[in-house]
């Protein structure tokens, strides 16, 4: 059976049709695309991805509004079965506003929205998303972000990097977040969220691949389960 | 019944914003300002009968994000 991904669209959403891009690239299937009123998500899914953007204009809190649009409770059972989750950028606010994630992403320590491709270093190399990279590792992934400032509070951070959480951080914290702290994963590692946006790294047209091995880990992996 | 609901940045939490609104007091020539926090206050009108514990639960779900930020419930009349 064909894997069976789906990109939700918010209001505001606007890495979404990237994110179906890097999706296909590597699965060969076009996602479904999920519009953030349909209430009802197919019971079967493979892969849910939150793209970047600016949900709802970042109104009351980036991701706020999003994290309890009607879409998102299809998003939290299936996550709590265990069926992958990827939130990148504005996605990973809406997982961490919508409580799938620890912290909050705050306005950047400098006050300025950042664009650029920035290193990275991959902290835990086992997870479903980040099998494909090397402990270690440094890979180039760009961001774009306003509010990228990772914050949760010193037992979080603790407990998140006894428990291997801390997917990718930083090489120079650009924006102000605790840890240098990129991207974070749930406690069961079928949440992963991060400010870095890996579809955009998946074509040398992009001007680099560094985010392919992510996409391609976790969905290939799926296809072969 | 008017409710006005103030959100602030947790102590201890960095608050850019802030920290940019007091330089700016600061190049304007206003002097002996310590700091600056920037926080929402959000006004709503609801139902007389509108519980406490409806109005906490309204804070706690989506007015405030109780990992970065503290809120205050005042009701206004």
């Amino acid at each position: 059976m064909p894997l069976r991904a789906a990109v939700i669209t918010f209001p505001g959403s606007n890495c979404d049709r990237d994110m179906a891009v890097a999706i296909e690239r590597v699965t060969g299937t076009a996602p479904l695309r999920v519009w953030h009123a349909d209430a009802e998500l197919p019971e079967r899914l493979d892969f849910i991805a939150l793209p970047g953007g600016f949900s709802y204009g970042d109104y009351l809190r980036s991701g706020a509004m999003a994290a309890n649009s009607p879409v998102m409770r299809g998003v939290k059972q299936h996550a709590e079965r265990g069926v992958p989750v990827l939130g990148v950028c504005n996605g990973f606010q809406v997982l961490t506003e919508a409580g799938l994630l620890p912290g909050a992403l705050m306005r950047n320590a400098s006050q300025n929205f950042i664009c650029r491709t920035v290193p990275l270093k991959v902290e835990n190399s086992t997870s479903l998303f980040t099998a494909g990279f090397a402990s270690g590792q440094t890979i180039d992934i760009p961001v774009a972000h306003h509010d990228g400032n990772y914050f949760a509070d010193e037992d979080t951070l603790d407990r998140l990097e006894g428990e291997g959480r801390v997917a990718f951080r930083y090489v120079e914290n650009c924006n102000g977040s605790r840890r240098d702290i990129a991207g974070v994963l749930n406690a069961a590692g079928n949440v992963l969220g991060m400010m870095p946006h890996p579809e955009r790294a998946v074509d040398p047209a992009h001007g680099g691949t560094d985010g392919l091995a992510l996409f391609e880990n976790a969905l290939r992996s799926l296809a072969d389960a | 019944m008017k409710i006005r609901v103030h959100v602030s940045l947790k102590p201890g939490v960095l608050d850019p914003q802030g920290r940019a609104v007091h330089h700016a007091l600061e190049g304007l020539g206003f002097e002996g300002v310590e700091d600056v926090r920037v926080g929402r206050s959000i006004e709503l009108d609801v139902a007389d009968n509108t519980s406490d514990a409806a109005l906490t639960d309204m804070c706690e779900k989506l007015l405030a994000n109780t990992v970065i930020e503290n809120y205050r419930i005042e009701k206004v009349g």
